[in-house]
């Protein structure tokens, strides 16, 4: 029980004069923060992107491409084709026939805001009637929708974000194309805000296409169906078909690229990782060295050599943790929600994604400043702990 | 000179901090050098591009093929010295993941036109030779473990050949270059390609011009674009450097998040210097008292701390750059995503000189204390 108290007592004290301490301890509080910062904000963009493409798509849809196309952008599918896709059974049928839309998927030329000196890769999506059902998430939140056989356009909530002349009323310039945007639509965040979605026969012949597609987009009955549907068409010798669900098809795009951002983000942080360890060190072992006299003298008043390591522990620990709520702060109040846009390595077209300084992101940065504090204390604790009381109390 | 070895002295007077002084410096350069490699990654090699080349795309957008025809009237326009096209061909190497970029070209003119890709001779006259011929870069043969005379399967993705779905190639020659020049490319004949794709004859994808004078570009390229106004393919043309800008600018600003980073660590580990250099001063206040009585001047005192500190930012900063340089040697560590992984020597200069700003930054108002160090006042203190 004395042990504890005086562990106690020792901790209180080194902890209420770490302000006498402060341009030492400074050192050590922002270096951790400053790890934190870097390495919650990288992995917040990895994150941001991931969640983007793998919240796009849903289970219950699937995709139809051509075999051996990885992308909507290099896949294409004739008219004849189109009918018997949708044909296949497995789709849900309503009223008017079954919930499938043919689409082309092409890229048109457009600045971002941010470089409006630099084309951007936009994707542009030509849908047919049905595609409004095939998506339920999709609804617009401006604007009405665009009439078929028209050239209107109606663009997602990002893309109106990040690119110049997205309002409704704007037009759209590219080439002899002239796109009138009539609308803005949302689809609960995910990749399809960033697209602009036009009549798919307006835009087979604004891009020369004739009467090809690139993509069936089908709303199955169930999510249990779609194992039907895919084996009825690849065992359908009319076409030549691969088939994956939606969601898949999109949480596949973001691998390498989240992938990378890891990569980065996590190589980073274990470099500066270290050097804020280095700066732990030396804040801690200036502080038991300044401190030599006093703790010798608690050591000669009969205090504990453990209740004094522990101490310098839970100092370097406060240190820490200081530094890591500093710089976990930070990263939210900087980053967290901040709109942005890349591109998609997959597809070589814009994504706009916001970064996500998720609660996981928070913990796991507040376990790393926590873990910098505590190997930044240890070399210095155990200094403190075997100092000789003589000859630390004759010091100076 | 002859105060080397007390610079030297007092360097040292601290074992500990002086060891985790250096290594925190190390780390801030090892950081930076690594760093800067990965923003110019990003910058696609636009540093090294050719300012006499121009590109001419479709002007709706890049994947919007442009005739062949093109080509001869883009060659008789005076000014320009060769012109020649490259069609993406997206082909696949067994799985998707493993991508890298394969492209269609003319072989004579391709080479002409991009002379910083260098294939020895008897490569080429095979290229000429075989219509099935492909050339890769010095990296991605080395990927892969692909030697010349390899067959190399592709599967198509936008071109399908008229039967089945894979490609066949013979790498026949392997391109090397300097460093900075991506050499994870492949490259093979665009005849191979327009005689068995099913759909699609006579498409290119984009047009490389060589031009006389770089100056010209801008007239040029806008005698390009009213050439082909009006046609059913209007072109956009731009210098190659605008081109790989334009792109680079696509992924978004990588180039700043990397130069906010370094500076976050490099602010840190400033503030670690300048601390310690403080402290170690703080503590020898009466010994430069001392040496002022010796008779040494404000300026030979402030010169010693500086030279401390500057020894201190240049080691710690030399050998983390020196490192971040071998790693960098060590090439690409994704595994093909960034073909360009080079660290430039402006930023190897820039780094120094930051080691420098460093240095006498973290020295500055310690030394500038010891230099005003008042003898009586420092001697009474303790």
């Amino acid at each position: 029980v004395t042990w504890i108290k005086q562990t106690l007592a020792v901790i209180a004290l080194n902890l209420r004069t770490i302000p006498a301490r402060l341009s030492s301890s400074a050192v050590a509080i922002v270096g951790i923060a400053g790890v934190v910062v870097v390495f919650v904000s990288v992995l917040s963009i990895g994150a941001g992107f991931a969640a983007a493409m793998q919240g796009s798509g849903s289970a219950t849809r699937a995709l139809v491409m051509r075999t051996g196309a990885d992308t909507e952008l290099t896949s294409g599918l004739e008219g004849p084709d189109i009918d018997v896709i949708k044909q296949a059974p497995g789709i849900r049928r309503e009223g008017s026939g079954p919930l499938a839309s043919a689409e082309l998927y092409v890229i048109l030329d457009v600045p971002k805001k941010s470089t409006p000196d630099a084309s951007a890769n936009v994707p542009m999506r030509g849908i047919e009637a049905m595609g409004m059902d095939v998506r339920e998430e999709v609804s617009l939140v401006a604007g009405r929708m665009f009439q078929f056989g028209t050239n209107e356009v109606i663009v997602g909530r990002a893309a109106n974000g990040q690119f110049v002349n997205m309002n409704t009323g704007d037009t759209i310039v590219s080439g002899q194309n002239k796109w009138n945007v009539v609308g803005i639509f949302e689809a609960d965040g995910g990749v399809a805000e960033t697209e602009i979605w036009a009549d798919v026969r307006t835009l087979q012949g604004a891009y020369r296409r004739g009467n090809t597609y690139q993509s069936v987009l089908v709303r199955l009955d169930s999510s249990d169906t779609f194992d039907m549907f895919r084996d009825w068409l690849t065992s359908n010798p009319q076409v030549n078909v691969a088939i994956r669900r939606e969601n898949e098809y999109y949480a596949a795009q973001s691998v390498a690229m989240t992938r990378l951002i890891q990569t980065i983000g996590f190589g980073i942080a274990a470099l500066m990782g270290i050097g804020a360890v280095f700066g732990a060190i030396l804040t801690m072992y200036t502080a038991v060295a300044t401190r030599a006299r006093e703790i010798a003298t608690l050591r000669a008043l009969g205090f504990d050599t453990t209740s004094v390591l522990i101490s310098v522990l839970i100092e370097s620990l406060g240190l820490g943790a200081i530094g890591g709520a500093i710089g976990a702060a930070a990263a939210y109040v900087a980053f967290n929600g901040y709109q942005t846009s890349t591109m998609n390595f997959q597809t070589f077209t814009q994504v706009a994604f916001a970064f996500r300084v998720t609660p996981e992101l928070l913990g796991v940065g507040l376990f790393y400043a926590l873990l910098m504090g505590l190997v930044g204390g240890l070399l210095p604790a155990i200094r403190a702990a075997r100092l000789p009381i003589a000859s630390a109390l004759r010091e100076l | 000179m002859k105060f080397l070895p007390l610079i030297w002295k007092n360097v040292w007077r601290r074992r500990f901090r002086t060891t985790f002084t250096l290594l925190s410096i190390f780390v801030a350069f090892l950081l930076f050098g690594l760093l800067m490699t990965v923003r110019a990654a990003f910058s696609l090699g636009v540093d090294i591009a050719g300012l006499d080349r121009l590109i001419l795309i479709h002007k709706v957008s890049l994947i919007m093929p442009l005739p062949y025809s093109y080509l001869g009237r883009l060659q008789q326009t005076p000014g320009v010295e060769l012109a020649t096209h490259q069609t993406w061909f997206n082909g696949i190497y067994q799985e998707p993941a493993n991508f890298f970029a394969n492209i269609a070209v003319e072989p004579e003119a391709f080479l002409k036109v991009y002379p910083e890709f260098r294939v020895p001779a008897d490569q080429v006259q095979a290229w000429l030779a075989d219509r099935q011929g492909a050339i890769a870069g010095r990296d991605l043969a080395d990927r892969f473990g692909w030697k010349v005379g390899d067959r190399i399967p592709l599967t198509g993705t936008i071109w399908q050949p008229k039967q089945g779905q894979t490609w066949e190639f013979n790498l026949v020659g392997i391109y090397d270059g300097e460093d900075g020049i991506d050499k994870t490319q492949f490259f093979f004949r665009y005849d191979y390609l327009d005689e068995n794709r099913a759909e699609g004859a006579g498409l290119v994808g984009w047009y490389v011009v060589r031009i006389a004078d770089p100056d010209q570009a801008l007239a040029l390229s806008r005698t390009f674009d009213e050439m082909f106004a009006n046609s059913s393919a209007e072109t956009k043309t731009t210098t190659e450097k605008g081109f790989i800008e334009g792109f680079a600018k696509q992924i978004g600003d990588i180039g700043a998040i990397m130069i906010a980073i370094s500076s976050v660590v490099l602010f840190m580990f400033g503030l670690v210097a300048a601390s310690t250099m403080a402290q170690s001063v703080r503590e020898r206040t009466s010994e430069f008292a001392v040496l002022k009585t010796l008779g040494f001047t404000g300026r030979t005192i402030l010169a010693l701390v500086l030279a401390e500190s500057l020894f201190i930012a240049l080691v710690g900063g030399g050998l983390g750059l020196a490192l971040a340089w071998v790693f960098v040697q060590q090439g690409d560590p994704t595994g093909g995503m960034l073909p360009i992984f080079v660290l430039a020597p402006r930023d190897v200069g820039i780094g120094i000189a930051l080691m420098v700003a460093i240095g006498l930054l973290a020295g500055a108002a310690p030394a500038l204390g010891a230099m005003r160090l008042r003898i009586t006042d420092a001697l009474r203190r303790v």
